[in-house]
C-alpha cells in the first residue's frame, strides 16, 4: 500500500533579480493525505494548478515533500536505504501524457523498454531481452517492434511502448499522468481498454491523474478531487459521481459536457477562476467561487472528515 | 432553416499540399452551407482537414506548399477565392473573424491587451483616441471581462488561460463580424473554464446573430453548442446533419464508431468499443473509402470507389456504400 500523510510541497517563488531569496511560497500541495491500495485505480481529478501533477511527482520520488511523509507498505520512504529505494522504484512506474516527448527518439524500442531493468540486478541480459518481448506482446505490439525507433510508430502505438516500459519491472503501482489526453479520439478507447485489461490480468494498482472526468470515470474505482493544493473530496468513484458532496465536485461534474444534445441542461457554471497558489484565499480555498458559501467559510478552514461511510470531504456544509 | 439566403456557401473546396512525399489532399471536396445565427461544428481527428478547411475559408493556407486548387467559397454571395489579397484583408477581422486554439501563441506577448484589441478596430473602423478606447473597453466588456479599463495596459502573461481566450475572442468580435471561426477554442482550457467559455459564446452569438464554425474533436462540445454537425475524415465530410439527427441516427460507420468509443461521465457505456487501426496517411490514401480499412461494416465496393453522398433524412447526408445500399 502506498500512503501519503499530510504531505506539503512549497516551491520558493524568486524574482529574477534576487535569485535565491524567496519572495513567497507557491503552495502546490498543502496537506494532502491519501492512500492507494493494491489492485485499485485511484483517479485524481482537478484543474490545472490543483497540485495533481506535484502529487504524482512526489509518489515517484521526483520531488521531496516539504513536510509530511510517504509510506510504502508501512515504511517511511525517507528511512529507505539503497536496497529499499531500488525496490520502490521497480514497484512504482509511470506513464506520461505525451508519448512524443516521453520516448527518446535516438533509442530503439528495445532499449527504451529495457531501461528500467538496469537496476534490477537479478536479471541477465538474455532474460531482459525476453522480458521486453513479453511486455511488448502484452501491450499488443509485435516482438519485432523492439528493433525499431519511436518515430516509426503512431501516437497510440507510442503510448503502448510507454506502457510496456512501465510494465517491464513487474510493478505493483503505475502512475498514469493524463494517459490519453494527447491521443486522437479514436485511439483513446484502445488505450483505456488496454489499461483496463492489463489491470485485470496483472493485478496492478493505478493512480490516474486526469482533467478528463469521463476518462477518469471509466478506469477509476476510487476518486480524489483536488482544488488549489488540497483534497476536497474522496470516495468510491460511483458514489462521488452519483452524489458529489463538495460544491466544487458538484460544479466540476456539472461542467462536464453532455453525452447527447438532448441532455443539454442548465449547467452550474462557476464564476471566477482558480486561485493564485502563492496567495490562496483564507478559510476554505473555494469560498470565493462557492455557490453555497457560509459566512465562516471565509475565515475557518474546513476540517477533512468522514461524512458518510468511505466518503471524506472538507466542507463546512457537513 | 429560414428562407433567407445562406451566409456562407462552400462548394467542392479542395486544398492540397505539394510536398516531397507527394500531394497531400488535406481538404478534398468539402461542401456545406451556413446561415446567419447558426453554429456548425466541424468534428474530426487530427489530420482530418478541419483546420485546413477553416484556413482556406479566410485564404490563410500556408503557401507555397499549400494551395486551394478548386471550389468556391461564397460569402454573402461573393466568391472569396476571387478576391485580391487587399480585398481579403478587409474581409478578415471585419466580416470573418477567427479564434485559435492556444491564446498563448495567438496573442502577442510584447503588446498590451488594449493595443491588440485596438489594432483591429483602428484598422477596420478607422477610430482613434477616446472613441477607440471606448470601443475596446466595450469589446472586452461584452466578453464579460470584469472592469475592462484596468486590463488595457496589461500583457498576456498577466492573464489566466480563460481570460486570454476571452481577450482573443474580444479581438475577433470587436468589429462585429458576421462569421466567427473558432478552431478548438477550449482545448487548452480547464473544465470549469471551458463551461464558462462555451456558455459565453452561445450568449454572444445569440445577441449578435453571428454564424459560428466550431472546430472540435470533442463530441461533448458538439452536443453542448452546435446546431448542425459535419464529421470529417481524411479531408472529406463523411456525414452532416442537425446535431440531434446525427446523435440519434448516426449514418456513417465512422460517426457510429466515434460515438461508441467515447467514455462518458454518466458511465452509460460500461464498455468502450474500440476503433481498430490508425488514422490514415493522407499521402497514401486508398482508392475507395478512406475509412474502409478500419470499418466494421466494410463491403467489397468500399475498396473500389469513393462512396456517393446519400440523403438519409431532412438535411442529413452521409457518404457510405453501406448506408447507400439501405437508402436507395
Amino acid at each position: 500500500m502506498l500512503q501519503a500523510i499530510d504531505v506539503k510541497k512549497y516551491f520558493p517563488a524568486t524574482t529574477a533579480l534576487a535569485i535565491g531569496r524567496a519572495r513567497g511560497w507557491v503552495k502546490a500541495l498543502d496537506g494532502v493525505s491519501l492512500e492507494v491500495r493494491h489492485g485499485e485505480t485511484l483517479g485524481i481529478v482537478g484543474e490545472s494548478g490543483s497540485g495533481k501533477t506535484t502529487l504524482a511527482k512526489m509518489l515517484l520520488l521526483l520531488e521531496r515533500p516539504t513536510a509530511g511523509s510517504l509510506l510504502f507498505d508501512g515504511k517511511d520512504v525517507r528511512a529507505f536505504g539503497r536496497h529499499d529505494l531500488v525496490r520502490y522504484r521497480l514497484s512504482i512506474q509511470a506513464v506520461f501524457q505525451d508519448p512524443y516527448s516521453s520516448l527518446d527518439p535516438r533509442m530503439r524500442v528495445e532499449s527504451i523498454v529495457a531501461e528500467p531493468l538496469r537496476h534490477d540486478d537479478g536479471m541477465s541480459r538474455a532474460e531482459g531481452r525476453e522480458r521486453v518481448a513479453e511486455v511488448l506482446e502484452l501491450v499488443g505490439l509485435r516482438r519485432s517492434s523492439a528493433a525499431l525507433y519511436p518515430h516509426e510508430f503512431s501516437g497510440g502505438q507510442r503510448q503502448r511502448i510507454a506502457i510496456a516500459r512501465a510494465l517491464v519491472t513487474y510493478p505493483k503501482f503505475i502512475i498514469l499522468d493524463e494517459p490519453v489526453s494527447a491521443l486522437d479520439v479514436s485511439i483513446r478507447a484502445q488505450i483505456l481498454n488496454l489499461l483496463k485489461r492489463l489491470q485485470e490480468r496483472l493485478g496492478l494498482a493505478y493512480v490516474m491523474i486526469s482533467h478528463d472526468l469521463a476518462a477518469a470515470r471509466y478506469l477509476s474505482t476510487r476518486l480524489a478531487v483536488m482544488y488549489a493544493g488540497k483534497l476536497v473530496e474522496t470516495g468510491a468513484c460511483d458514489a462521488v459521481y452519483r452524489e458529489p458532496l463538495h460544491p466544487y465536485t458538484q460544479a466540476l461534474l456539472s461542467a462536464a459536457l453532455p453525452l447527447h444534445p438532448s441532455l443539454r441542461r442548465q449547467r452550474l457554471v462557476l464564476a471566477g477562476e482558480v486561485p493564485n497558489p502563492m496567495n490562496p484565499p483564507p478559510g476554505c480555498r473555494f469560498h470565493p467561487r462557492c455557490p453555497c458559501a457560509l459566512p465562516h467559510c471565509k475565515s475557518d478552514e474546513p476540517k477533512w472528515q468522514e461524512v458518510k461511510a468511505g466518503r471524506l470531504t472538507a466542507c463546512h456544509l457537513y | 432553416m429560414s428562407d433567407a439566403p445562406p451566409l456562407l456557401v462552400v462548394e467542392d473546396l479542395k486544398t492540397h499540399f505539394f510536398t516531397r512525399r507527394g500531394v497531400i489532399k488535406a481538404v478534398d471536396g468539402v461542401s456545406f452551407t451556413l446561415h446567419a445565427g447558426e453554429t456548425l461544428a466541424l468534428v474530426g481527428e487530427s489530420g482530418s482537414g478541419k483546420s485546413v478547411t477553416c484556413l482556406s475559408l479566410v485564404r490563410l493556407v500556408p503557401e507555397p506548399a499549400g494551395r486551394i486548387v478548386g471550389g468556391r467559397v461564397l460569402f454573402e454571395g461573393d466568391d472569396l477565392l476571387d478576391k485580391s489579397p487587399a480585398q481579403m484583408r478587409r474581409v478578415r477581422g471585419k466580416q470573418i473573424a477567427m479564434v485559435l486554439q492556444d491564446p498563448m501563441t495567438s496573442l502577442n506577448p510584447a503588446l498590451t491587451i488594449g493595443t491588440q484589441v485596438g489594432e483591429v478596430v483602428r484598422l477596420h473602423q478607422g477610430l482613434r483616441g477616446a472613441p477607440l478606447r471606448d470601443r475596446v473597453v466595450d469589446a472586452l466588456g461584452r466578453l464579460r471581462i470584469p472592469i475592462a479599463t484596468t486590463w488595457l495596459g496589461r500583457y498576456q502573461h498577466q492573464l489566466s488561460g480563460g481570460m486570454r481566450q476571452r481577450v482573443s475572442s474580444a479581438i475577433a468580435l470587436s468589429c462585429a463580424p458576421r462569421l466567427l471561426i473558432a478552431d478548438e477554442p477550449t482545448t487548452s482550457l480547464d473544465v470549469t473554464i471551458q463551461a464558462q467559455y462555451l456558455d459565453l459564446l452561445k450568449d454572444v452569438q445569440a445577441s449578435a446573430g453571428l454564424a459560428v464554425i466550431l472546430v472540435t474533436h470533442d463530441f461533448g462540445i458538439v452536443a453542448a453548442n452546435a446546431d448542425r454537425v459535419a464529421v470529417m475524415y481524411a479531408g472529406k465530410i463523411v456525414e452532416m446533419g442537425s446535431t440531434l439527427d446525427v446523435f440519434n441516427r448516426p449514418s456513417h460507420p465512422y460517426t457510429r464508431a466515434l460515438l461508441r468509443c467515447l467514455p462518458d461521465v454518466e458511465l452509460e457505456r460500461p464498455e468502450l468499443v474500440e476503433i481498430g487501426g490508425q488514422p490514415p496517411d493522407l499521402a497514401r490514401l486508398p482508392v475507395g473509402c478512406p475509412f474502409a480499412p478500419r470499418c466494421p461494416e466494410r463491403l467489397p465496393t468500399c475498396d473500389e470507389a469513393f462512396p456517393p453522398t446519400v440523403s438519409v433524412g431532412a438535411g442529413h447526408v452521409a457518404s457510405c456504400w453501406a448506408t447507400a445500399a439501405v437508402h436507395t
